[in-house]
């Protein structure tokens, strides 16, 4: 790879003529930033950012876009917002730069924010979630009056930093109150509720009240599964093993009737459910702490229709993840911790049957830190979430171990 | 050319202008972690020796969690948190050295992923500087570089670029700055590299394959000689290696292994590493030579410092002790109190030292004893390791930036 280096150091004078310079150029920058760019020039600093493809090679044309976009000044307020929803993740950084750099202009200039105009935006929930946080927080920094004026109507939004603000409100008024007034409050939080640690705060409450709460469902645990092995992970020599069970899950899916050569003889597909609240399969605890071992796990997930959805995996094991029989991402790590959305792999699930599999991986350290055998894994959007799939039509809840 | 392009073109070329003037580094600047030569030496710099109220010039309120320490450039002080359920924010924060006074904050999202171990969190690296341009890295891999008023010059997303480079505990190897190349350090059990990034440009000039397993540990520099240019060391459990921070090549390698965790300290030409206890080496172009082991000295989560003909290292019981740099012999032991996280730095004959719980310690290390002169409770926890600029101590708790100073 070629890399050009163009870096230098100038001293002294050199130094000082560049100061000088750039102190000339800043004013005239200042001056001639009181007419803006047009809007088409506007427009296409937007698609420079949105469409930046990372790895260093195109700072330069970024650079050169927020440039255009910060001499805009308030009227690129709104376009720059509107451009999160088709920007890449290091897109929207360089975006939310351009933004901050208006907003604070405008602000210590003692000039007022757009007000009107960025609350119709965080309002339009077809609007990027994080750009919509962004005018958010840029208001409330002037006005914090705003949390009271719009939280509250944002217990299901799309955005998840939304919800949790609007499910605090409800925790905290429902803390407030007794009796059925309280858990219809807490009931209310729950619809919104997509982190653990709320979660856990309103389940506690309700069930404190009587009320019975099914939080792997509310997350979107998948509780059934298929589960085989143990086969050979001795010496963490198994994580690249292609064993039977992963062969077919790459080709035509598992074959929940075979019989396959494990490591301690002959094993078959065998269902496994959990009823722990948090979609916990505890394969040392259910099963055995095979050492230096894979087990393999399938179920399947019915969707109503193809949609854009997340798989979010939890285990201290090395694992790898297959969707309808495409290796979605693979990591061998053993016993560096573990919780709950863990891992986070976007997927497109096709309408109908989808096949989820797992290879789960434990070593031979012996340390006690070191004997968790487990994995969780569940279904959910963007903001966390949980979705349910379709029921199983009849005769084929074998596949999944059950009926989710 | 439309008035938009003409006004672009004059906004470039003040980008331009400070992206090519003078790295213009202060004599008083604390550029990276464990300071300019990453040997936690603040040259010609008193601090105050008696710690008490009247020596908190300022504090001031952080925004997220943090373990990341201080930098100091140009009498701005520069800072990383980050925020968020599951800290995915991530903010930069400058500071004006003498006031205290928030001059910006910028925010970006991570890219890569943020777990971490609850005592770390995704802003554990330190901030670099080249005097002019500042870099951010995050546990999520994700390398930021701002000018002095918070103008966004380039961003690498290095956590989604490599998605595997990571680890669930948290990633806190924090870069440095050598000849106008920032280095990274990117190990995890899964993917592990190191690379160097053009400062100006944002563009990888090397990246070389490294040991493939979980390390903490932040590069160190051997600073450039006469007769020989910089290196950049890298440490992991493997040994430490040095390479030539301008191609990445590998100069040389020292294969006995090393901690994971506190990192390798150059003072006076000799390679002090945290390996089998410690151990000085006194590397060469291409060859390094073994001086000594010691198993007395055995640093934990602190790196050591040499300074005044003394090795001093903290041990896990909060045990300073006092190592000589010649040959590794223990020459003595001083109590302090709790567990350190934080590197100590030392200024005019002084060490200053950090425990979690927050209690600040003057220590004057000599040939024979080291003492106790002054400490200090600040009631809040403190993980990183402090700065120091002209005259002024700077630290950061989980709650605020504090800068120590002797009162005016």
């Amino acid at each position: 790879m070629e890399i050009r280096q163009h870096y230098f150091y100038p001293q002294g004078r050199g130094c000082m003529r560049a100061w000088r310079g750039l102190l000339t150029a800043c004013v005239l920058w200042s001056v001639l930033s009181a007419s803006a760019p047009a809007a088409d020039a506007v427009s296409n600093a937007v698609q420079v950012l949105q469409s930046l493809k990372g790895g260093g090679v195109d700072n330069k044309s970024a650079q050169r876009a927020v440039v255009t976009l910060v001499g805009s000044g308030e009227r690129a307020m709104l376009p720059i917002l509107q451009g999160f929803q088709n920007a890449s993740p290091l897109g929207a950084n360089w975006l939310r730069n351009s933004f901050e750099q208006i907003a604070d202009r405008i602000v210590s200039t003692g000039k007022p924010l757009p007000t009107t105009a960025l609350e119709e935006f965080i309002r339009d929930t077809t609007q990027s979630a994080t750009a919509r946080r962004l005018a958010y927080e840029t208001l409330r920094a002037q006005d914090p009056a705003i949390e009271s004026r719009m939280i509250p109507e944002m217990l299901l939004d799309p955005g998840a930093e939304f919800r949790r603000d609007a499910v605090a409100r409800l925790v905290e008024e429902a803390s407030k109150a007794e009796g059925p007034a309280a858990v219809e409050l807490y009931r209310k939080a729950l619809t919104g509720a997509v982190h653990e640690d709320q979660v856990k705060v309103v389940a506690e409450a309700l069930r404190k009240n009587g009320e019975t709460v099914d939080i792997s469902r509310h997350f979107g645990f998948v509780s059934r599964w298929m589960l085989t092995g143990p086969f050979d992970n001795r010496e963490e020599k198994g994580f690249a093993v292609a064993y039977a069970p992963e062969k077919e899950f790459e080709t035509q899916g598992p074959s929940l009737s075979a019989e396959y050569d494990g490591m301690n003889g002959k094993v078959t597909w065998k269902p496994l459910e959990t009823t722990d609240d948090y979609g916990l399969i505890d394969i040392a605890a259910q099963i055995e702490n095979f050492k230096g071992s894979a087990m393999y796990a399938s179920t399947v997930w019915n969707s109503p229709a193809e949609q854009s959805l997340q798989i979010r995996l939890g285990t201290p094991n090395a694992w790898k993840l297959w969707v309808n029989g495409k290796l979605m991402f693979e990591r061998e790590e053993y016993h560096r911790s573990s919780q709950m959305d863990q891992y986070v792999i976007p997927v497109t699930l096709k309408a109908g049957d989808n096949s989820i599999c797992l290879k789960i991986c434990q070593n031979e350290q012996t340390q006690e830190w070191a004997q968790k055998y487990q994995y969780q894994l569940r279904v959910c959007d963007s903001t966390g979430a949980g979705v349910l799939p379709a029921p199983v039509a009849a005769g084929n809840s074998e596949k999944s171990g059950g009926e989710q | 050319m439309s008035r938009g392009q003409r006004i672009s073109g004059i906004g470039m070329l003040c980008l331009g202008l400070l992206c090519s003037s003078s790295a213009d580094v202060q004599a008083e600047d604390w550029l990276q972690f464990r300071g300019n030569a990453t040997d936690s030496v603040a040259v010609n710099e008193a601090l105050p020796t008696e710690l008490s109220g009247s020596t908190i010039a300022w504090k001031s309120e952080l925004p997220g969690r943090g373990v990341s320490g201080p930098i100091i450039a140009n009498g701005q002080v520069y800072l990383s948190s980050s925020s968020g359920y599951s800290q995915d924010r991530l903010h930069v924060l400058c500071f004006d050295a003498d006031s205290g006074n928030k001059a910006w904050e910028r925010q970006f999202h991570a890219t890569g992923r943020t777990m971490t171990h609850e005592k770390m969190s995704n802003a554990t690296p330190t901030m670099a500087s080249d005097g002019q341009r500042v870099f951010a890295f995050f546990s999520s891999n994700d390398l930021i570089c701002l000018d002095s008023s918070g103008r966004l010059l380039w961003f690498r997303g290095l956590g989604s670029e490599f998605p595997n480079a990571s680890n669930s505990l948290g990633m806190s190897s924090s870069p440095v700055v050598v000849g106008g190349i920032v280095v990274v350090q990117v190990e995890s059990d899964a993917e592990a590299f190191a690379c160097g990034i053009d400062i100006a440009s944002g563009e990888t000039k090397w990246q070389i394959e490294r040991p493939r397993a979980a390390n903490w540990t932040s590069p160190s520099v051997i600073p450039a000689t006469n007769k020989q240019p910089a290196l950049v060391l890298l440490q992991s459990s493997k040994g430490l290696t040095a390479v030539d921070p301008q191609s990445g090549k590998i100069q040389w390698n020292f294969e006995k292994g090393a901690s994971t965790i506190p990192s390798a300290t150059v003072s006076k030409g000799t390679v002090y590493v945290p390996s089998n206890g410690l151990t000085a080496l006194r590397p060469g172009t291409e060859q390094v030579e073994e001086l000594w082991n010691s198993g007395n000295l055995s640093p934990s989560t602190p790196s050591p410092v040499v300074m005044d003909g003394m090795a001093l290292v903290v041990n896990s019981s909060g045990v300073l002790t006092a190592g000589n740099p010649e040959n590794g012999e223990r020459l003595w032991q001083l109590r302090l109190r709790g567990a350190f996280s934080s590197t100590p730095v030392v200024a005019n004959g002084y060490l200053y030292a950090f425990n979690e719980a927050g209690v600040a310690f003057v220590v004057k290390p000599e040939a024979d004893k080291g003492t106790i002169v002054s400490e200090m409770d600040l009631a809040e926890t403190i993980l990183c390791s402090p700065g120091v600029s002209n005259g002024g101590l700077f630290v950061r708790s989980d709650r605020h930036l504090i800068k120590l100073a002797t009162p005016k």
